[in-house]
C-alpha cells in the first residue's frame, strides 16, 4: 500500500483537520463533507487520519464486533457466542478506514454470494462487503458527487438505520454497519444530491491558501515527501503521534463534557435565526462542540467552541436561496456574530 | 525578455537540433518535444502531457518521439472514449471463470499501464465519472478493485497523455488538467516544423540515474510558487509539477543542483499555459505589447543570467521567462483582461447526463427485470448467474428436477442503463437599446431573474447577449452560475439604437454552437421589436427590421426553440412577426405575470 502523507505535515486546512479530528472523537457527529478546490489536500488529509487513529478492540469475526457492544449492534454470530459464554474474546485491531471507489459494483459494497466458495464447492455463503468492512470504522468517497445513484441510496439506507440488510436467493443477512461518512470532492464536478448532504454532520470548505509562504511550505513539504516517504513519515511521527493521543485522551474526556444550559440555549436561538430545518443542526453543533472541547482538554463546552464548529456543522443545512448571492458560510458567519457578539 | 536561458542548456546537453538555420529561442516544438523528454524522465512527478492538438502528422510525430523515448517494456495502453469500468478497473473474467469454474479476474487498463503511459483519446469529451476514476488510481498508484464479488488492490503507477482533440471552446477538464505538469498546443505547430528529437534512451537513462540526487532549494521553491501566484495559479499542484519539471530538467543536464535554467524551463512548460492572469505589479504596459512569438531572440539574456541570487530577482527573472512563454492566444485574452478566473471549462461535463431508459450512452447496468422499454444486458446477466450455477444444479438436483445446462433466475437480470445529454442552455437575448430602456427594461431584467431561478431548479445552463447601441456583446457566456448572471444583468446599461439583427445573429451562434455539442438550446429574445440599426451599424428602421426578420427565419431553419417575449409597452405588430418568422412562440409582457412567463418558458423547455 502506499505510504500516506502525515496527517501532521499538512499545512493550514484547519476547518478540515479539526472536522475530521472531531469526527474521530464522536463518530455519532455523523461524518465530514470535504467540498473545494482542487490540490487542497482532501484525500491527504483522510488518508493521513487513517493512519494515526487509535487502535479499537475487536472480536474476530467478519465485522470486527465490538466486545462491549449491546446486543443490536453485534453481528448474529457473536450474538449466540456472548449469549453462550458470557463474554467475546477480543484482541486490538487499527479502525479500518475503507475506501469506497468510483466504479463499485452494488454486491461489493453491500456483499454478496461469496464467488470462490460458489463456484469451487457449490456452497452458498455470504461475503461482507464494504459496509461490513467499514464497521466501527471510516468510510471514506472520493469524488462522492459522481457516485451512481444508486449506489447512493444504498449507502443512505445503511448509514441511517446502522444495519446492513441482504435479502438474495436464500442469503438474509443482517449485520451492524455504523461508519463515519467522509466524502469529498469539487463542486465544479457537479453538485451533491441534497439527500446526501444532509447526511453528513459536517461539511467543510477548502480552499486553495492564497498566501506564498502557506503556499510555498505546502510544496516544500510535499516535494521532501516526494522524495523520499519514509524517511518523511518517520521524521513527523513524533507529531503524528501526538495527535493520536489527542484524540484517544479526548475520546476519554468526552463523556465527561458538560453543556451548560446557556450554551444550548443559545445555540438553539442560533439555529432559529438561521431557520435551518429540523434538529439536526443543533445537536450537531452541540455534539461537535463537544468533540471539540474534549480535544482542548476542557470539561465545558464553551461559547468560543460552539462558534468555531458552528459554521461546518451548520453551513450545508440552509435552505437555498437561489437569488442571495452571499455564500452559505457567509450566512452562518453573520448569525453568529448577531447572536454571540464580536 | 529572457526567456531563451534554457536554450544554452538544451543546446549543451545533447547535440544542437539537427533543423537548419532558423532555431532561435525553444520554439514551440522544442519545448513540445522537451516536455516528451521530461516526462519520461520524471513520468510520476510531472503525471503527464495534456496534448492539445488534432490528430495529423505532427501529433503522429511527437507521439512516436515520445515511445521511442521509453525504456523498452514500457506499457502503453490507450482508453477509449466510451470505456466500461469492466476494462478500466478490472472485474471477473466470465469466459474464463465460466470454463475454470473459479472466480478469474480480468485485468483492467489501469493495471495493465502500471509503470508505464496510459494515453486517453479524445479526452475532452471523457465522462467526469471516467476521469475521477482515472485519477483515483493516478493519485494514489493502485487501482482498488470492489467489482463482481472481486475485492482488491493492484499496483498502478502511470503518466498520462490526454489527446485533447478539442476545437476552440472545447478543452479537457480542469480535473485532468490539473494533474498533468505539461500542456502542449501542437495545433500551431507546422509540418514542418515538427523534426526528430536528438535525445535517446541513454540520455533518458543518465537522467532517470541522476533524478535522485537532484535537490532544489527553499528559494527556488519559493520562486516557483511566486511566480505560479502572480500569473493567478490558484491550484497548488502546478507549483509542486514545476519543481518535478525544474528536477528533472537538471536531471536532464547532469546536474544535481537546480538552477535557474531549470526554473526557467519549469516555468515555461508548467507554469506558462497556466496563467489566468498576467502580473499586476507589471510596470505600465510597455508600448508594445510583449511579442506573443517566444521564438524571438534575446539580448537580455547574458543580462539576466547575472541576475543576483536574491529570491526577489530570481522571482521577477523566471516570470519574465515565464511569461514571455505564455501562449500567444492566451496572451492575447489575458492583456483584453478576458480572464478565465478558473478556467474550469465546462467539458466533459456531460455531467448533466440524464438516466435514460433505452437510448443514449450505456452508463452501467443496475439489477432489475427488463420493462418498460429496458434492455436486458445479457452478458451482465450470465456474470451474476455465474456463480450460482454450481449450487443451483445441486438444488435442482437434489429436487428431481432436470438439470438445465445455464440455470438463470431472474434475481441475475440485469439491464443496461444509459445516459443521453439532455442538458438544456437557456440563452436570453435582452434589447438594452434606449428604446427599451425607457419603458420596460427594469421589468425586463426582473422577469430574467425569475426565469433564472427556474433555470436554477432545472439544472440547466443561462447564457447572456444584450445588444444596444451599434452591436450585440455576449455578457454571459453559458454557465450555471445564476448570480453571476445575476450581475450581468443588473449591471446591463440601457441606451441606443437597437441592433436587433446583430442580437439574435449573436444569439443564434450561441444556441448553434451548443446544439452542435448535443445540447439543447433555447433562445429567448426580450425585445420591442423596433429594429433600428441594421448589422453594418448604420440606421433606418426598415432594413434594420428586414434583416432582423432574416436572421429570425435563420433561427427557424436551425431549428433552434425560441420563445420571443414583446417587452413594448403596447404589444406592436413586429414583434408578433418577429416570433411568427422564427417560429417562436410569442408572448407579450404586459399580459403576461411573471408566473405565465414561467410557465411558458417551461412549455417551450419541453
Amino acid at each position: 500500500m502506499p505510504i500516506p502523507f502525515p496527517f501532521s505535515a499538512i499545512v493550514g486546512q484547519d476547518e478540515m483537520k479539526r472536522s475530521l479530528l472531531m469526527a474521530a472523537v464522536d463518530p455519532s457527529i455523523g461524518g465530514v463533507l470535504v467540498f473545494g478546490d482542487r490540490g487542497t489536500g482532501k484525500s491527504t488529509a483522510i488518508r493521513g487520519l487513517a493512519a494515526l487513529l487509535p487502535k479499537m478492540r475487536a472480536v474476530d469475526c467478519p465485522y470486527h464486533c465490538d466486545p462491549d457492544a449491546s446486543d443490536d449492534y453485534l453481528c448474529d454470530e457473536c450474538r449466540a457466542k456472548k449469549a453462550k459464554n458470557g463474554t467475546l474474546k477480543s484482541h486490538q485491531i487499527p479502525v479500518p478506514v475503507v475506501d469506497l471507489p468510483l466504479g463499485a459494483t452494488e454486491d461489493r459494497v453491500i456483499g454478496a454470494l461469496d464467488l470462490e466458495r460458489a463456484l469451487t464447492k457449490g456452497e452458498k455463503a455470504f461475503e461482507p462487503g464494504l459496509l461490513a468492512r467499514a464497521h466501527r470504522g471510516f468510510l471514506y468517497i472520493d469524488e462522492v458527487n459522481l457516485l451512481e445513484d444508486h449506489l447512493v441510496d444504498a449507502l443512505l439506507d445503511v448509514a441511517a438505520s446502522g444495519q446492513n440488510i441482504v435479502e438474495r436467493e436464500g442469503l438474509s443477512i443482517r449485520h451492524p454497519a455504523r461508519f463515519v461518512l467522509v466524502g469529498s470532492g469539487n463542486p465544479e464536478e457537479g453538485e451533491l444530491r441534497p439527500q446526501l448532504q444532509d447526511r453528513f454532520g459536517l461539511s467543510v470548505e477548502v480552499k486553495t491558501p492564497t498566501d506564498l509562504a502557506v503556499r510555498m511550505q505546502v510544496v516544500r513539504l510535499r516535494d521532501e515527501f516526494e522524495r523520499d516517504p519514509e524517511a518523511f513519515v518517520a521524521k513527523w511521527k513524533a507529531k503524528d503521534t501526538k495527535i493520536s493521543r489527542q484524540i484517544q485522551k479526548a475520546r476519554k474526556l468526552l463523556p465527561e463534557v458538560e453543556v451548560p444550559d446557556q450554551t444550548l440555549e443559545e445555540t438553539s436561538k442560533l439555529c432559529i435565526r438561521l431557520g435551518t430545518d429540523g434538529l439536526r443542526g443543533e445537536l450537531t453543533v452541540i455534539r461537535a462542540a463537544r468533540a471539540l472541547a474534549a480535544l482542548e482538554g476542557s470539561r465545558q463546552v464553551k461559547i468560543a467552541h460552539v462558534k468555531t464548529v458552528a459554521v461546518s456543522a451548520l453551513r450545508h443545512r440552509l435552505r437555498r436561496d437561489p437569488l442571495d448571492e452571499s455564500s452559505s458560510t457567509n450566512r452562518v458567519e453573520r448569525a453568529i456574530k448577531e447572536q454571540f457578539g464580536e | 525578455m529572457s526567456q531563451t536561458v534554457a536554450v544554452p542548456s538544451m543546446a549543451a546537453a545533447a547535440a544542437p537540433i539537427t533543423t537548419p538555420p532558423a532555431v532561435k529561442g525553444p520554439a514551440p516544438w522544442d519545448d513540445a518535444v522537451l516536455a516528451a523528454v521530461l516526462m519520461t524522465i520524471e513520468p510520476r512527478g510531472t503525471g503527464g502531457v495534456a496534448l492539445r492538438a488534432l490528430p495529423g502528422p505532427v501529433r503522429e510525430m511527437w507521439l512516436s518521439i515520445l515511445y521511442d523515448l521509453q525504456p523498452p517494456g514500457t506499457p502503453r495502453r490507450r482508453v477509449p472514449l466510451h470505456v466500461t469500468d469492466g476494462r478500466l478497473l478490472g472485474g471477473l473474467d466470465l469466459a474464463a471463470t465460466l470454463r475454470s469454474g473459479r472466480p478469474v479476474a480480468e485485468q483492467g487498463l489501469l493495471v495493465e499501464a502500471d509503470g508505464g503511459i496510459l494515453e486517453l483519446a479524445m479526452a475532452e469529451r471523457i465522462a467526469p465519472g471516467t476521469v475521477a476514476r482515472i485519477n483515483l488510481a493516478f493519485d494514489t498508484g493502485e487501482v482498488i478493485l470492489e467489482r463482481d464479488g472481486l475485492a482488491r488492490r493492484t499496483p498502478s503507477r502511470f503518466a498520462m497523455i490526454a489527446l485533447d482533440e478539442g476545437i476552440g471552446d472545447e478543452g479537457l477538464s480542469s480535473a485532468l488538467l490539473d494533474r498533468l505538469a505539461f500542456h502542449v498546443d501542437l495545433n500551431t505547430i507546422p509540418y514542418d516544423a515538427a523534426v526528430s528529437c536528438d535525445y535517446d534512451l541513454e540520455d533518458i537513462q543518465a537522467a532517470r540515474a541522476l533524478l535522485g540526487s537532484v535537490t532544489i532549494n527553499d528559494a527556488q521553491i519559493q520562486t516557483l510558487c511566486g511566480v505560479a501566484l502572480a500569473l493567478g495559479i490558484p491550484s497548488l499542484r502546478a507549483s509542486i509539477l514545476a519543481c518535478h519539471a525544474a528536477r528533472a530538467h537538471a536531471a536532464l543536464n547532469g546536474r544535481t543542483l537546480v538552477t535557474d535554467e531549470d526554473l526557467a524551463a519549469a516555468g515555461r512548460l508548467v507554469l506558462a499555459p497556466r496563467a489566468t492572469q498576467l502580473p499586476p505589479m507589471e510596470p505600465p504596459p510597455d508600448a508594445e505589447p510583449p511579442p506573443p512569438e517566444p521564438q524571438e531572440p534575446d539580448q537580455e539574456q547574458d543580462q539576466a543570467k547575472d541576475s543576483s541570487q536574491e529570491p526577489r530577482a530570481l522571482e521577477e527573472m523566471i516570470l519574465e521567462a515565464t511569461k514571455a512563454a505564455i501562449p500567444a492566444g492566451l496572451l492575447a485574452q489575458l492583456q483584453a483582461g478576458k480572464v478565465r478566473r478558473t478556467r474550469s471549462r465546462s467539458t466533459g461535463k456531460a455531467g448533466a447526463m440524464r438516466n435514460a431508459p433505452s437510448r443514449g450512452r450505456p452508463a452501467g447496468v443496475l439489477r432489475g427485470e427488463p420493462r418498460a422499454g429496458q434492455r436486458l444486458n445479457i452478458i451482465e446477466t450470465l456474470r451474476a448467474a455465474a456463480p450460482w450455477q454450481r449450487i443451483r444444479r445441486e438444488e435442482r438436483l437434489r429436487a428431481g428436477k432436470p438439470v438445465n445446462r445455464l440455470e438463470i433466475r431472474p434475481d441475475d437480470f440485469r439491464i443496461s442503463r444509459f445516459k443521453h445529454k439532455s442538458e438544456s442552455t437557456t440563452i436570453f437575448v435582452v434589447d438594452a437599446s434606449g428604446s427599451s430602456a425607457l419603458h420596460r427594461l427594469a421589468e425586463a431584467k426582473g422577469a430574467v431573474e425569475l426565469l433564472l431561478a427556474d433555470c436554477y431548479v432545472r439544472r440547466d445552463q443561462v447564457a447572456l447577449v444584450a445588444f444596444g447601441g451599434q452591436g450585440a456583446e455576449v455578457l454571459l457566456p453559458p454557465t450555471r452560475s445564476l448570480v453571476r448572471a445575476k450581475r450581468c444583468l443588473a449591471g446591463l446599461p440601457g441606451g441606443g439604437g437597437t441592433p436587433l439583427a446583430a442580437g439574435i445573429d449573436l444569439g443564434m451562434l450561441i444556441a448553434d454552437g451548443i446544439q452542435r455539442r448535443g445540447g439543447t438550446p433555447i433562445l429567448i429574445l426580450m425585445t420591442d421589436g423596433r429594429a433600428n440599426v441594421a448589422r453594418d451599424g448604420t440606421g433606418g428602421r426598415t432594413r434594420a427590421f428586414e434583416e432582423a426578420l432574416a436572421s429570425a427565419r435563420l433561427v427557424r431553419a436551425l431549428e433552434i426553440t425560441a420563445l420571443v417575449i414583446d417587452i413594448s409597452p403596447r404589444p406592436q405588430p413586429q414583434g408578433r412577426e418577429l416570433a411568427k418568422e422564427m417560429g417562436a412562440l410569442y408572448l407579450p409582457l404586459p399580459h403576461a405575470d411573471a408566473r405565465a412567463l414561467n410557465d411558458a418558458v417551461r412549455a417551450t423547455t419541453r
